[in-house]
């Protein structure tokens, strides 16, 4: 029996999917149901001076009407921590509905409660409201004189000013400097599924709710507090999200909307987020601007890195994605200083989206890196070389693996990098200006704060349900973690069936980071790995086991059967021994306790990227052609998985590069194409092939089966390829995303 | 989306009586326009009436050796139309360009030309905006504005005309033929789309319940040598940022037949006839092909984020001229 | 394996009655069942599926004609459930995800689909298989450029896109390469 880990499986819930038989939180079938449709401020700052709610009230099929005056209050609003913490995670600590003030464009109002979602929806244009407006900060450029640097960001873990050796010196001695700054639009998600929430009280203290969420206990712990109840009168069911990328990596108002909501109406009520309001909801990638100085010897070698970050954050949060943290570590430099710079502004707190500050960061970084190897005249990948650390520059530490150096090589050959010609608008074809250019991908191993665990449970026939709280929203984590029990187990995938998307399973983290897979793999692995060792342990002191008396160490598991290592004819299946013992099940929990961030080595996921674009010479427009992305992020679980997870991270960064902007009008304070149709996200005919490929590296210190994570190192440094594509192409830099072809007529 | 109540018609003359007698009534076609305008509040009937059982979906000669397109014909039915594809490919290519492959089976030709713009004040019922609501101003002129018109504005409106078959058809001179209350005309499709001027809410001449049963291609032997040029950000399934319809007849190294509009820069599918003017009987060059697109656009006014609008479509008008040229010369 | 064939059934002789705006008797013929329901005029295709008939598989991303994820067919034309009201659709076939199965057995296209890997989250895959079986049917799927251009009207944002051209052009050859079927 060849290991499961490491194949191609098919995914386990791809059956359902392709026969459209998954349920998605607003799928599920309830009795009784009610639908729920929120109404949104239309102003950006101030008052509801006056709410007129009757003829919304009067209107068929309405059951209630709830606003500021008459929706429940909320217990407790938690503090604001990421949901990898495993705590309560609010996405922002303001609650919306519950005084007559008015924080930003967009922020609930009212919630409506009807018994069709058609009825829901017209009535919700039936409320009258009045308001009474003040001046309102949407944009970076209205308040850049208010911007203040925060003790520390990202819900407080991480300061918002580091440095290291002397910079200001380092610069001043530099023999070469880039000096750049780089503006970024807002993006937003836009997961295909929009948020969903489906609240049932089945009794007074007893709540299920279903809802499309990265982390079902992460739910469980915000509504209990949000809710005011124990965590045992609540319930999070999430069978299948349908995407996520960061917009339900936080516990958002809505679920806890629809649970009052329930709980005012009597009956459940389910909340599905319209694909406007998925723009004002969830958080999104903050508007932001990022300055880099880079001092260099002649030879390219870094001395001193400067990278300062100015963004926009809401009126309650000292949020920013963290930009400065991977572009801190990429290479030696001794000398460096990274500030975060914050600016209030009506806005809902800004979230993680899809590689949350690797994605802008290394993007400005990588971009002066390319300036640099020009002004210095040597290749891009030669000038990465000149600058890998072998070590963690901000710690000094080793890195408990890396592989970035194999990550170029092994790219430069897929790409045919070598043959390139440095000169911009060196290549043509036809009326196209073909450039090539590349980048470093870095992405932080993060880990899990608590114990993660699941429960693994084999039966006497020799079939085993393994479960955890994890959801699946599109990582394959359901079925890499089939995988790790098979093998850990020593049976067949086909024997094997995994539960998540639950809180009443197993706790594990929400799945975000990229450290969902790992986090919930090992405790997968450890919990599996401990069932096997429980029944060896079993068959070696009972006096009927043909194992009777062996070394456990001596035995190991093949396709369910127990046997010597060294005399494979000597055994038994699990089946046997159980049946034998009247064994109905054996059940084991698996515990695995994560190292501390600091373990005595640098931890961070490695990549690199290139990309191949076509400028039409007249009219800017850009087209990819090609895309090569190689990474090592540790024990690929299931290739197959694990590629698309990378493919689909590496177009994510074409979308970034090339077309996703959210625009905000500052004279409405809203957004002013909240639409698929208006924000624009890569199509079919715009994805080329893209060649994805894994460098194995072999990591033992983040964890038991040594995974990096998949989820989001894809995107990092692919919009800079493809930008330093666009320069070699055109011999024009781009400072700001998206590149749309009005930068480059 | 409002209550509404429905009906559905199977013959021309119960569909333009039933909807002339109700004005808070509406047809249902395709429905690509109207149910999402109604979804949002931008259009609010009260009652529907369908008229996709109307026998108006064919494709027929005519008798002077055009082309009837039923009004009711389908986009993807039109685009796969052999005689459009051989004697008007620009049709067919700008037809294949709009929407997306389901949007085009479900749209119907008089559909498309009756569509709304894509402005996003104009879909937000909160906003300012003078054809949704007039004197409630115009939020585009200051605002978010990259995809608005540059050529046939007003201060009361810069909404871009967002269609790509009706570029085509512009270029053609079809004739837009309609039944109302007052019987059957035929507008000639220049006067069937109105500058917005002080009146933007009036896009079209037609009364109400007056349908559009058919647009008529007249016999063009140069639209057999035409084609629709088409850029925007995505590759696919968005709309214009600038498009070029071009028929081009070349002898001798001279232009001698010429067919111009453009698309996606104006507030009506705009008939590019001072460009024409420039090309009628001129070598067929860059020169040329510059002049023209410096003539036409002496007249564009940009605002804010959609000025790139006027050298980019300067540069597709030369690069569609030029290809057609090339093609025109080899062929 | 189910056939897809652009043709029209017949149009009902249906008299100029007035319906709604209240709920009102509709039927629909779905996956080759008839199916009544009490709806209102306005109710979408889209919404009658999944929330009357826990038709659920046809999905709901945008709501207005952006994202393709509502993609079924009505008299065998993939089309928008979203913008179609389900009322117009009465004497019409419709046919959604749930009926591209052969009962256990999958359709080809679901198959490639899973072997390719050509989805992650799985939200808008109901959409782009109900366009990609139509694509074939409709001859679009001659080599990937048509693919790329036939197939965006369904957005992915998990950007499963190459390996959705993948299972495509698998099915394609499988059935004799010419890109029409059936």
């Amino acid at each position: 029996m060849s290991p499961a880990i490491g194949g191609t499986l098919n995914r386990v819930d791809g059956r359902f999917k392709v026969r459209g038989e998954s349920r998605y939180s607003a799928e599920v079938p309830v009795t009784n149901l009610a639908h729920a449709v929120i109404v949104n401020a239309k102003i950006a700052s101030g008052r509801i001076t006056a709410i007129d709610t009757s003829e919304a009230e009067r209107a068929e099929g309405v059951l209630a009407v709830l606003t500021h005056r008459n929706l429940g209050r909320v217990a407790t609003v938690p503090r604001l921590l990421p949901s990898l913490a495993g705590l309560a995670a609010p996405g922002q600590t303001f609650f919306p509905m519950q005084d007559d003030t008015i924080h930003y464009g967009g922020q609930p109002v009212a919630v409506v409660v009807a018994d069709t979602i058609e009825r829901a929806d017209h009535a919700g244009t039936l409320i009258r409201i009045e308001y009474e407006t003040t001046p309102a900060t949407t944009l970076l450029d209205q308040a850049r004189d208010r911007a203040y640097v925060p003790e520390r960001i990202f819900g407080g873990l991480l300061p918002g000013h580091a440095s290291r050796g002397d910079v200001t010196k380092a610069l001043a001695e530099a023999e070469v400097c880039v000096d750049a700054t780089y503006r970024f639009a807002p993006n937003h998600h836009n997961p295909i599924e929009p948020s969903a929430s489906t609240a049932v009280w089945e009794d007074v203290d007893r709540l299920t709710v279903y809802d499309s969420t990265q982390g079902p206990n992460a739910v469980q712990f915000t509504l209990a507090e949000l809710l005011g109840l124990p965590p045992i009168s609540i319930r999070v069911v999430s069978h299948a999200v349908g995407g996520s990328f960061g917009s339900k990596a936080m516990v958002w108002h809505h679920p806890a909307v629809a649970a009052l909501a329930a709980r005012h109406v009597g009956r459940p009520v389910r909340l599905v987020l319209s694909r406007e309001q998925m723009f004002t909801s969830c958080g999104h990638r903050e508007e932001q601007e990022q300055q880099i100085t880079l001092g260099a010897r002649a030879d390219g070698r870094i001395t001193a890195l400067r990278h300062h970050k100015l963004s926009l954050t809401s009126p309650f949060d000292d949020w920013a994605e963290p930009s400065l943290q991977s572009p801190s570590v990429a290479y030696t430099s001794p000398n460096y200083e990274g500030v975060y710079h914050l600016v209030r502004g009506n806005t809902i707190t800004p979230t993680f989206t899809r590689a949350p500050g690797e994605a802008t960061g290394m993007f400005a970084l990588e971009c002066a890196m390319d300036e640099l190897a020009e002004r210095i005249g040597i290749d891009p990948l030669e000038l990465r070389l000149r600058n890998y650390s072998a070590t963690d520059p901000e710690s000094g530490k080793p890195w408990s693996s890396s592989g970035l150096t194999e990550c170029y090589q092994r790219a430069a050959e897929l790409f045919g990098w070598h043959d390139r010609d440095p000169r911009p608008r060196s290549r043509q074809d036809g009326q196209w200006l073909i450039g090539t250019g590349m980048a470093s991908a870095l992405y932080p191993v993060t880990q899990p704060v608590n114990p993660q665990r699941a429960r693994a449970r084999l039966y006497n026939d020799g079939t085993a349900v393994v479960e955890a709280g994890v959801s699946e929203f599109g990582t394959g984590v359901f079925t890499a973690m089939t995988q790790v029990a098979a093998d850990a187990l020593g049976i067949p995938v086909e024997r094997v069936r995994f539960v998540g998307g639950s809180s009443d399973l197993p706790n594990v983290t929400a799945a975000v980071g990229s450290a969902g897979t790992s986090a919930v793999g090992s405790a997968v692995h450890l919990a599996a790995s401990q069932l096997r060792d429980e029944l060896i342990r079993r068959a070696v002191a009972d006096d009927h086991s043909p194992l009777r008396d062996a070394d456990p160490a001596n035995v190991e598991v093949r396709d369910g059967k127990m046997v010597l290592r060294d005399r494979p004819d000597v055994g038994e299946t699990y089946a046997d021994l159980m049946h034998r013992t009247f064994a109905p099940d054996v059940e084991v929990l698996g515990t695995w306790n994560p190292p501390p961030q600091d373990a005595g080595y640098g931890v961070h996921t490695f990549g690199a990227q290139m990309a191949e674009v076509a400028v039409d010479a007249d009219l800017g427009v850009v087209r990819v052609r090609r895309m090569v992305g190689v990474f090592a992020p540790g024990r690929v679980l299931n290739r197959k998985t694990a590629h698309s997870q990378l493919m689909g991270g590496m177009l994510w960064g074409l979308g970034q590069a090339l077309l996703e902007a959210t625009r905000m009008d500052p004279r409405l304070g809203r957004w002013a194409n909240a639409s698929l149709g208006d924000y624009l996200v890569p199509v079919n005919a715009d994805a080329p092939d893209v060649v994805v490929d894994t460098v194995e590296v072999h990591d033992e210190v983040v964890n038991p089966l040594g995974m990096k994570g998949v989820g989001e190192i894809g995107v990092v440094g692919a919009a800079a390829a493809i930008a330093n594509a666009v320069y070699h192409a055109t011999g024009r830099r781009q400072y700001e995303l998206p590149i749309t072809l009005e930068k480059l007529l | 989306m409002r209550p509404i109540s429905y009906s559905r018609v199977a013959d021309v003359g119960t569909a333009i009586g039933t909807v002339s007698a109700d004005p808070e009534s509406a047809f249902l076609a395709g429905g690509t326009t109207q149910v999402d305008l109604m979804r949002i509040y931008v259009e609010q009937p009260r009652r529907l009436v369908d008229i996709n059982d109307l026998p108006l979906t064919r494709v027929e000669e005519l008798p002077d050796g055009g082309l009837r397109l039923g009004g009711l014909a389908r986009m993807s039915d039109v685009a796969e139309e052999p005689a459009v594809v051989r004697r008007y490919p620009m049709v067919a290519e700008a037809l294949l360009m709009g929407a997306s492959p389901q949007l085009r089976n479900m749209a119907t030709v008089a559909g498309n030309l009756m569509q709304r713009v894509r402005c996003s004040y104009f879909r937000d019922v909160a906003a300012g905006c003078n054809k949704r609501a007039p004197g409630t101003g115009c939020s585009a002129l200051d605002g978010i504005n990259r995809g608005h018109a540059v050529l046939g504005t007003s201060e009361c409106c810069i909404a871009t005309h967002p269609s790509d078959v009706a570029v085509a058809l512009v270029a053609l001179d079809a004739v837009v033929q309609t039944e109302g209350p007052a019987g059957r005309r035929s507008i000639p499709i220049d006067d069937f789309f109105l500058l917005p001027g002080q009146t933007p809410e009036r896009e079209h001449p037609l009364t109400h319940g007056e349908l559009v049963t058919g647009i008529d291609l007249p016999p063009l032997p140069v639209a057999a040598t035409s084609r629709y040029v088409k850029i925007r950000d995505r590759e696919s399934y968005e709309f214009a940022l600038a498009a070029v319809a071009v028929a081009m007849s070349v002898a001798g190294g001279r232009i001698t037949e010429i067919r111009l509009a453009l698309g996606g820069v104006a507030t009506k599918p705009w008939r590019a006839r001072a460009a024409e003017r420039v090309l009628d009987g001129a070598p067929a060059d860059t020169d040329s092909f510059t002049r023209a697109a410096e003539a036409e656009l002496a007249s564009a006014v940009p605002h804010g984020m959609n000025a790139f609008k006027i050298e980019l479509t300067r540069r597709t008008m030369v690069r569609a001229l030029a290809e057609m040229a090339q093609r025109e010369g080899t062929a | 394996m189910k056939s897809y064939q652009a043709i029209r059934t017949a149009p009902a002789p249906d008299s100029a009655v007035v319906r709604g705006p209240g709920e009102v008797a509709v039927r629909l013929r779905v996956n080759g069942e008839t199916r009544t329901m009490s709806v209102e005029p306005r109710v979408s295709l889209l919404d009658a599926l999944r929330d009357r008939l826990e038709l659920t598989g046809t999905k709901k991303g945008c709501n207005q004609g952006a994202c393709g994820a509502c993609t079924v067919w009505v008299d065998r034309r993939r089309v928008l459930a979203c913008l179609t009201l389900a009322i117009s659709c009465e004497n019409r076939e419709v046919a959604t995800i749930e009926g591209l199965a052969e009962g256990d057995t999958l359709h080809p296209m679901q198959q490639a689909f899973l072997d390719a890997d050509a989805f992650q989250c799985g939200y808008c895959t109901p959409g782009q298989l109900m366009s990609a079986v139509a694509l074939l049917a409709e001859g679009h799927a001659g080599d990937d450029a048509e693919i790329r251009e036939w197939m965006s009207g369904n957005i992915c944002r998990c950007a499963a896109y190459p390996h959705i051209r993948a299972a495509i052009r698998r099915v394609r050859d499988e059935q004799g390469g010419s890109g029409a079927a059936d």
